[in-house]
């Protein structure tokens, strides 16, 4: 490839292959650095700042956070175009949040799209509509998108942020015949209920060109990276919720949306 | 809609009674094979070996003690004991009779041995003396070749105790033609032989041998027809009275005559696959395309409705059990080696016809349907994949890998086939290959392949680099140089090949004195009977008469030796961080890490020589007193910071298994300094030497006989299994592991690769996760990898296994090209199955 956009650099911190649970097939996924959200639950939080950091884990220092060319990311990603072809996969942007370098967002996906290989973005909307529309659906097939909470206060508390931007991106992504799948974490204490998980299903399942939604149980895997970040995690004691609450959730959810709806990405 | 049939099958409930019955009790050696031969040897003394081969077996089919186990359907089991086994005196008994009172108690592969058993074979033993192929082979031998095998560069342990194996006869033409077909054929060429040719004496032996066992094989048969048909008139049960009279009657009639249904066709299959493992003590003699040649018999059943799919099934089944009955002792070395009890007798499904059009058919399917209702290590299931595999059949194969049983193991066509031809082999026999033992493809019928001819351990050449070919006092390898006179990378490199090219020379060497030794010794006169063109060219397969002649031996290391080459280019001659004499020193003191008790004794060893070739004499006291030193030495303080900062430096290197382009070239090339010597050699059969690339579990022992490597590893730990990289140092996930090793050249590795991967079972959960699977599979065959095969455990599950062994009786692990049964498995190697990196652990 030779397009002057591949020049453009962003930041990243990480590249995931064989990533088998966000979006079609085998999948490559490139997590871009910054996030307008501060998501108390975040199992990234090494994702949230846009500078680079220094994090230790299990002893080891290391510094979080690379800039890099579209080219260079893509040459990694390229990498598994064998799997990419036999599975219908492809390559995944996640984050932070992906739009949060939208020039950059757009360069991958459109010289992923250029290669043949299925687009994905794993985002929160949280960006002015015409960023979306412009530099990101032309070269996207799949828009995974978190929707967190109805509540814009509950959101805000719990996120940093209010919600009002991100419910309408979506309602306009769907209206525009975008594919997309709506993504919920869901947390104790702050969305686990039936009646909130239930209002998420509603709005999904009332928005065109929705396929599925899916019900992610919080973990505590990132807990350790906050004190190698030297953060603090402010969530209380939670525990994950059980296989059977999950299983309800995704009930409702079901009834609520007339939704598929399914447990995990 | 799919064209087959893919779905699940009822297991018939007497399948897990077999299984019951057939994992009751230890497995234990009998003597009566060992008693008969004898007798028959004392018997024949004088005649042509060939002859003696022939009245040998006819004798064990007229004598060996025949047993019908409980509910069987198939029958025929050369020990009275469940999983037991015979012993072969004519290829080495030594090793045996010093092992009798640690057989039953040793790590790897215990075998219960009655005291009556040893005082029966402790009378026949002294008669074999001077007799065996081992003791003819090691007098074929060149000196400095036996040098190289006491110091454990290679080891051609498993032919030289045990008989060859390592092939597929043509089971096809038994079932269509009965032992009376192919004795008729020996005949009519025997009639064809003229008193006055040059070649009379020799080639009317060998037939006149043919058509003596294919009587054998007849008479033996009967005699089940006779037991049968006892057992038949004293059952109480109706139903059991009923089965035992269709046993009767098959084993009137099958396999002397030609089958008639697929019942006949299984019984007449299990009769020749039991009696091989009666003539030789050889492993992974294996069935090959059981789906294509019994598919013509099932499907003429079927379609005259004379069989239910089910009861097809349930025939299948008892035929998986009963592959798992048959067994083999060996010597305690080579049972580390080889662990898990297992005979690899290979069997796959799948693939292409002649012409190139695919052939997967209804009983593909039922082969891992089988697998599926038995879970148990045999047979080696293997599945073809190219890209006219149907995605249903490889969906079924990964339904399989799912359970965790290491089973399928999946290879590709589209490598093996011009991989094939490359040696000599036709398009239309490489087309229809099959997969012998753990992963060597053979053309089944035609080859005498010799696959699994000889480990070799590809780390200790570069040790004798580092010391200038000698170790322990005495010259091993080649002088290749001081280290002071390896200047430049170039020139270490060069040396390390130098080494290589040597000992390959040696590792010919002894192959061909054991080949020359069974062709003398041992010449197989039953099997040689089904390979083709072994009766037309009136030869046994030991003495050429097999279309395809290989000699494949297996390098494995190429993971430690990238990783390791690189760190002495980067770091000594690149960076020049350190010298080549302060690494040998790093290795030497293993980076700090302390001694295992075996390297403080060769470090004694090696020092007592130094001061015995310098005139001083040791004695036992002095000996006593440099142990002590060696043992109590510890690293100065400031020297064991420059070995952690040395290991610092080495981790900080990239590695193999990373999908690092430039790491991979390089594998690649470190591939060739072993693929490319031993295809250049040639065999006593008039064949030629084909490389292999995997270690079966040799990585674990031969592994502990190794010194610390410049990569980091330390000293006595396994080497990196397979072809893949070293256990934990792929850390960018499956499909960069498998791209790094689909850079190397796997046709060049004819014998066959090794990938070995293990994944968490949530990666294959439900139909899409299986799915992704195939992908995976056929995304790493689209780069031309070779072979692949995974172990579906979670790390808990193992770690809980091997502390309550207990409660996984039944658990079956994928080792190397095989699977076994994991609480069988000796610690070190359970400790390797684990430390191997899991994937998409989540």
């Amino acid at each position: 490839m030779n397009h002057e956009f591949l020049k453009i650099q962003g930041r990243i911190f990480d590249i995931q292959k064989y990533s088998i649970h966000d979006g079609p097939g085998i999948r490559t996924i490139v997590f871009l650095k910054g996030c307008p959200l501060r998501c108390r639950w975040c199992c990234n939080p090494e994702s949230q700042r846009r500078e680079p950091e220094e994090m230790t884990l299990r002893g080891k220092r290391e510094t979080v956070g690379r800039d890099v060319t579209a080219e260079e990311v893509l040459e990694e990603v390229m990498k598994d175009r064998h799997y990419f072809r036999r599975s219908g996969g492809g390559m995944t942007l996640s984050g932070g949040e992906a739009l949060a370098q939208p020039e950059f967002a757009s360069a991958l996906l459109q010289g992923a799209r250029y290669q043949g290989v299925n687009t994905a973005m794993e985002s929160t909307g949280f960006a002015p509509f015409s960023v979306i529309n412009e530099l990101i659906l032309p070269f996207l097939d799949l828009f995974l998108m978190d929707i967190k909470h109805i509540s814009s206060e509950k959101h805000k508390a719990f996120t940093g942020a209010p919600n009002e931007l991100i419910l309408e991106n979506a309602r306009r992504i769907a209206e525009l015949g975008q594919r997309l799948v709506i993504r919920v974490p869901v947390v104790p204490g702050f969305n686990d209920t039936p009646e909130e998980i239930g209002d998420i299903a509603r709005f999904a399942g009332g928005l065109p060109g929705v396929e599925q939604m899916h019900l992610l149980p919080y973990h505590r895997l990132g807990t350790d990276k906050y004190a190698g970040l030297g953060r603090e995690y402010t969530l209380p004691e939670i525990l994950p919720p059980s296989q059977e609450q999950m299983e309800l959730l995704a009930e409702q959810a079901r009834r609520a949306g007339s939704i598929a709806v399914r447990i995990g990405g | 809609m799919s064209r087959f049939y893919d779905g699940e099958i009822a297991k018939s409930p007497r399948i897990d009674r077999l299984i019951q019955h057939l994992y009751a009790k230890m497995p234990e050696i009998e003597a009566d094979r060992g008693e008969i031969i004898t007798r028959s040897y004392q018997e024949t003394e004088g005649l042509p070996m060939i002859t003696r081969r022939a009245l040998a077996f006819e004798k064990i089919c007229r004598e060996l003690p025949i047993i019908i186990r409980p509910e069987e359907l198939i029958v025929g089991s050369n020990t009275q004991a469940p999983r037991g086994c015979q012993v072969f005196p004519e290829y080495s008994y030594e090793w045996l009779e010093q092992e009798f009172d640690t057989v039953a108690t040793r790590s790897a592969d215990p075998f219960y041995i009655s005291e009556e058993t040893k005082a029966r074979l402790r009378a026949v033993y002294p008669y074999w003396k001077g007799k065996t192929t081992s003791e003819l082979a090691s007098a074929y031998m060149a000196p400095e070749t036996r040098l190289a095998m006491e110091h454990n560069i290679f080891t051609p342990g498993n032919y030289f105790y045990n008989g060859i194996g390592h092939f597929t006869v043509k089971y096809d033409e038994v079932l269509a033609i009965g032992f009376r077909g192919i004795g008729e054929k020996a005949r009519e060429a025997l009639a064809g032989c003229h008193v006055a040719n040059q070649d009379y004496a020799k080639r009317s032996a060998f037939l006149q041998a043919v058509i003596t066992c294919c009587n054998a094989a007849e008479e033996y048969a009967h005699r089940y027809a006779v037991l049968a048909l006892e057992q038949a008139r004293q059952e109480q049960d109706p139903q059991r009275k009923l089965e035992l009279l269709k046993i009767a009657e098959n084993c009137a009639q099958v396999p002397g005559k030609p089958a008639r249904s697929f019942y006949e066709a299984c019984q007449s299959f299990w009769f020749v696959q039991m009696l091989l493992q009666t003539e030789s003590s050889g492993h992974s003699i294996s069935p090959g395309r059981f789906d294509q040649y019994m598919f013509p018999y099932y499907d003429a059943d079927i379609k005259a409705g004379r069989i239910t799919r089910e009861q097809a099934q349930e025939l299948m089944d008892c035929i998986w059990v009963k592959l798992n009955d048959l067994n083999k002792c060996r010597d305690a070395a080579s049972a580390e080696g080889f662990a898990g009890y297992s005979l690899f007798q290979n069997l796959i499904a799948g693939g292409q016809d002649a012409e190139g059009r695919d052939v997967t058919n209804d009983l593909s399917f039922m082969c891992l349907e089988a697998a599926l209702h038995v879970l148990l290590p045999a047979p080696s299931l293997s599945v073809r994949v190219w890209n006219g595999t149907p995605e249903e059949f490889l969906i079924k194969a990964a339904r399989v890998t799912r359970t965790g049983i290491g089973l399928p193991a999946y290879y590709n066509d589209e490598v093996i086939i011009p991989s094939m031809m490359s040696r000599g082999i036709s398009l239309e026999d490489a087309r229809t290959y099959n997969i012998i033992g753990c992963v060597e493809p053979q053309k089944g019928g035609k080859t005498d392949g010799w696959h699994d001819a000889a480990f070799f351990n590809m780390c200790r050449p570069l040790e004798l680099v580092f010391t200038n070919g000698q170790e322990d006092g005495v010259q091993v390898g080649l002088p290749t140089g001081e280290l002071n006179e390896l200047t430049t990378f170039e020139q270490f490199f060069d040396a390390y090949k130098a080494q290589m090219e040597y000992f390959i020379g040696l590792l010919v060497n002894a192959d061909n004195a054991i080949d020359q030794a069974h062709a003398q010794r041992c010449p197989l006169p039953f099997q040689s009977c089904m390979i083709d063109d072994c009766i037309a060219r009136g030869k046994a397969l030991q003495e050429g008469g097999a279309v395809y002649n290989f000699t494949g031996p297996q390098g494995f290391g190429i993971a430690n030796m990238t990783d390791s080459l690189n760190v002495v280019r980067t770091l000594v001659y690149e960076q020049k961080k350190l010298t080549l004499q302060e690494l040998k020193q790093a290795l030497d003191d293993n980076f700090g890490k302390g001694l295992s008790r075996e390297w403080k004794q060769r470090l004694t060893t090696r020092i007592a020589r130094n001061l015995q070739d310098a005139g001083r004499p040791v004695g036992e006291q002095e000996i006593a007193a440099i142990y002590k030193t060696v043992a109590q030495r510890q690293v100065p303080l400031q020297q064991q910071e420059k070995y952690d900062q040395l290991l610092q430096w080495i981790e900080e290197l990239p590695k193999y298994g990373n999908d690092l382009p430039q790491v991979d070239a390089f594998a690649r090339e470190v591939a060739y300094t072993y693929t490319k010597p031993v295809n250049r050699h040639k065999n006593p059969r008039g064949g030629q030497y084909q490389a292999g690339l995997y270690p079966v579990s040799a990585n674990v022992p031969l592994g502990a006989q190794t010194g610390a490597t410049p990569d980091g590893r330390l000293a006595n730990t396994p080497i990196a299994d397979g072809v893949g990289p070293a256990a934990g140092r792929d850390v960018h996930g499956p499909t960069a592991a498998a791209n790094s090793v689909a850079r190397l050249d796997h046709l060049a590795a004819s014998n066959g690769t090794l990938f070995n991967q293990k994944f968490h079972p949530t990666a294959l959960s439900g139909e899409e996760g299986l799915a992704k699977f195939a992908s995976y599979i056929r995304g790493y065959f689209d780069q031309k990898g070779m072979h692949m095969q995974f172990n579906v455990v979670s790390r808990e599950t193992l770690l809980d296994a091997q502390a309550h062994p207990e409660k996984y009786k039944s658990l079956v692990v994928r080792v190397a090209g095989y699977s076994a049964l994991f609480t069988t498995l000796s610690k070190s190697l359970q400790d390797d199955i684990i430390s191997r990196t899991t994937h998409a652990e989540v």
